[in-house]
């Protein structure tokens, strides 16, 4: 019985084992897990081993090859959600369910596994329960919760307050994650109408004139690096292939952003419109968005999107009477790692593989999903492409600065009044933005999460735009109560321990040395020498593969040089080593399993 | 100016470095006019009769005398240099330090399969050195001031550093003599 399942999984994806992932996902949608006897069957007909089944699966971590609860409750360990109390919540949990995180309770019923930043740092503590998104969790919260498993509850009774606003309220949504929009420009706007772009503009537009347009823009890329946009669809519009692809980045893996969620919760139809957009512009027919499993609570909201679409002939053949002109989308899921964001990661991972980055070049634009030029945007990036062509590229520059220009959507949380989506044309400074967010007593800011910059009060005065700070979007906030270096320094570096995919050496072992040397610092037993080995270990993050590995080691180098002080006051003044063994812990096991008194 | 002082000694290795060290040939007969042999197994003095100028260390630090060894090293050798992978990384030993050494004692004295030990007996006589949680490089220990790396470095390469920091010379290392994958 087991194995029709897994068959008819297989042939519903044409035994194409680029759709490993999916079948992955979907195996374990129905069992749980996905077991030895099912790797075996996947390996037999996929023609792969058992090996390579297994380690696309221990790559990602929400594929579990070994049973899980019936509930499983994923908690947010991310950096805001521990600094809204998430310890607290996590011993709850513990207590309520009489199992440590990591572990499942015996009847089955119940396992805690701790995950990476889902993308809900305006309203944590927050935690993944079957799928279903819960936020603000307090402690009373997780015991109504527990009891209601306990009793078998569905997991959708569980709610306590109405469902978010917005979308977040569809029929087909029904989720209490709230949008928090704080400030709307362009993309965030009321009036957009799904479509007028593809039949008033773009139907009369040649392709290159959309790219023209487009790099009259002067669009750059809102995923992280920055990349001018018309350029990128130049390139693979010249690049010859017999098949080209659209891949919009919907990974937002980021700790501290969120906005690519709030796009899609409220403009999906936007985002569709880019791809198509984009698909027109290079030739491409068929479009892909990769989508985040954190994000698996809108699908059958953005399933139904597509449909419209269809039925509106903004999607499928000779869309808006512009003939020959065909372009379909399908959803592709994460499983839940960081790095897949990473646009040659991502097209690993939809390839259904390990999630590592490829060596570059090739690029993507000239060699990318299975081989053939792929364009890869940001949710964020597409959605400004449809307003450039509403309004023109003279309007578009007009806002942001010279050279940044245009709006970008901000992640705003941590300390503040009103953590949320801000949407802002570039050039506003960090005190704008703190006041806007209504912040006091700011400690630091966090500019572009982890890999981007903790920045002091010294440097509020600094603006946010390509050429100043540049960010992917999120600010996290944090007052003088942190202790940035326990709190925030520490809490990014294990990220980085965690979502580096190992390939590059220096990416696999400096964070985790790094780790260790702020446990020593912070024990007490650091010395001079402990900083200018971090500075120097860092350096050679920069011979990594990808942006992860060349960023990694950025929470502890931009602290170091903007808060050196806080490592000062922590390290030792008169010794010049210090090895921080301590030795009686050291002997401590062995001596005690040969039962002998430690000596020393 | 009299001739500098040398002392080794191996941790926890397996002597490799020592016997790569002895690979130097005939240059051993240069050497002993260059400098003075201390505390090693070379001339198998055991115990530091005055100040050295060079320690070379093979292996790295398994158990509580190699820490007192290696301490000892710090205090009478101007120059410490880590000789070979072990001394550096910790090498094959420290292959134990993802396991719990509860786990590597019972394998080794009760359960593994060669072993033949009727009344369980463990080694926890006094005068045994005590055995550390994990295999620790000899740089976490004590400051190193050198890195000569390979499994073992190769006699030339010893030569040459050992040649240059007795002259006061350039050393040259080419990429292929640091590089090991
Ligand atoms: C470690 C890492 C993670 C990334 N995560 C994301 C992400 O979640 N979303 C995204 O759009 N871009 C992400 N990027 C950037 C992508 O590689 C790529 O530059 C981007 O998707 C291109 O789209 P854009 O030009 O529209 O920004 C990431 C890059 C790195 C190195
Ligand atoms: S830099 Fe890190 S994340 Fe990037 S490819 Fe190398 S090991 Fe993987």
């Amino acid at each position: 019985m087991t194995k029709d399942f897994v068959h008819q999984t297989i042939k519903k994806f044409n035994s194409d084992s680029y759709r490993l992932l999916d079948m992955l996902l979907d195996i374990q949608q129905e069992y749980g897990y996905i077991s030895k006897d099912n790797i075996s069957v996947l390996a037999g007909e996929l023609n792969q081993s058992e090996a390579d089944i297994g380690q696309t699966i221990t790559f990602y971590h929400f594929l579990r090859s070994k049973p899980q609860g019936k509930y499983s409750i994923y908690l947010n360990n991310s950096i805001v959600s521990k600094m809204m109390g998430m310890d607290k919540i996590a011993r709850q949990f513990e207590k309520e369910s009489g199992i440590k995180f990591g572990e499942v309770t015996k009847d089955g019923q119940i396992s805690l596994h701790y995950t990476s930043c889902i993308g809900m740092s305006d309203q944590e503590p927050a935690a993944i329960i079957n799928e279903k998104i819960f936020t603000n969790l307090t402690t009373f919260r997780v015991k109504e919760i527990v009891l209601a498993m306990r009793q078998g509850k569905p997991v959708e009774s569980m709610y306590c307050t109405n469902f978010g606003g917005g979308k977040n309220s569809s029929p087909l949504v029904e989720s209490v994650v709230r949008n928090n929009i704080r400030r709307s420009g362009p993309l965030l706007q009321l009036n957009y109408v799904p479509g007028q772009v593809l039949q008033n503009k773009v139907s009369l537009m040649s392709p290159d004139e959309v790219i023209s347009e487009i790099k009259d823009s002067h669009l750059r890329g809102r995923g992280g690096a920055g990349f001018p946009t018309g350029l990128k669809w130049q390139f693979c519009r010249r690049a010859k292939g017999a098949r080209k692809f659209i891949f919009c980045n919907a990974d937002e893996g980021e700790p501290g952003t969120f906005k690519d969620r709030v796009l899609l919760t409220e403009k999906p139809e936007m985002v569709f419109e880019g791809m198509t957009v984009a698909a027109y512009a290079v030739g491409a027919k068929e479009g892909i968005l990769y989508l985040r499993y954190e994000y698996k609570y809108l699908e059958t909201y953005l399933k139904q999107v597509l449909q419209d679409l269809h039925g509106k002939n903004l999607l499928g053949e000779n869309i808006s009477g512009i003939s020959g002109f065909d372009f379909d989308i399908r959803i592709q899921y994460g499983a839940g790692a960081y790095i897949c964001g990473e646009e040659s990661s991502l097209i690993e991972s939809a390839e259904g593989k390990r999630g590592e980055p490829r060596p570059r070049p090739p690029f993507p634009v000239e060699k990318g999903y299975l081989g053939y030029p792929t364009i890869v945007n940001n949710v964020e990036t597409l959605c400004s492409t449809v307003t450039i062509l509403q309004n023109g590229a003279n309007w578009y520059r007009e806002l942001g600065t010279d050279e940044s220009t245009g709006t970008k959507v901000l992640s705003i949380s941590g300390d503040c009044l009103y953590p949320g989506i801000y949407e802002l044309e570039w050039g506003f400074s960090i005190n704008d933005i703190l006041e806007m967010s209504g912040a006091e007593s700011t400690q630091a800011v966090q500019v572009g999460g982890p890999s981007g910059a903790l920045v002091p009060p010294s440097q509020f005065n600094r603006i946010l735009c390509y050429s100043d700070l540049a960010t992917g979007g999120s600010l996290i906030i944090f007052n003088q109560t942190r202790d940035l270096l326990r709190d925030v320094v520490m809490n990014f570096t294990e990220f980085f321990v965690e979502e580096s995919c190992g390939s590059c050496v220096p990416c696999r072992n400096i964070p985790a040395l790094l780790k260790k040397k702020l446990e020593k610092i912070q024990a007490g037993d650091g010395v001079r020498e402990d900083l200018k080995e971090i500075e120097e270990w860092s350096n050679i993050m920069q011979i990594n593969r990808c942006g992860l590995g060349h960023t990694a080691a950025n929470p502890v180098i931009t602290s170091l040089k903007n808060f050196r002080k806080l490592y000062e006051a922590l390290i030792q003044k008169d010794v010049n080593f210090d090895s921080g063994i301590d030795l009686s812990a050291a002997v401590a096991e062995s001596c005690e399993f040969v039962d002998r008194i430690p000596q020393l | 100016m009299s001739r500098p002082i040398i002392a080794t000694t191996s941790l926890a290795g397996c002597f490799g470095c020592h016997m790569s060290f002895l690979d130097i040939d005939e240059r051993i007969l240069d050497l002993i006019e260059l400098v003075e042999f201390n505390k090693s197994p070379i001339d198998d003095i055991k115990t530091f009769t005055k100040d050295c100028d060079i320690g070379l260390i093979e292996g790295g630090c398994c158990n509580t005398e190699n820490i007192h060894i290696l301490k000892e090293f710090r205090k009478k050798c101007k120059i410490l240099i880590s000789f070979g992978e072990c001394a550096i990384m910790g090498g094959l030993p420290a292959l134990r330090n993802d396991i719990s050494v509860k786990e590597c004692l019972a394998e080794a004295y009760l359960d593994g399969i060669s072993t033949v030990n009727k009344e369980e007996i463990l080694p926890n006589d006094e005068e045994l050195p005590m055995i550390l949680n994990k295999v620790y490089p000899c740089h976490e220990v004590v400051k190193m001031d050198y890195h000569l790396p390979g499994c073992p470095p190769r006699a030339d390469l010893i030569w040459d550093v050992l040649h240059a920091l007795i002259l006061g010379t350039d050393v040259e290392l080419p990429y292929e003599v640091v590089k090991y994958d």
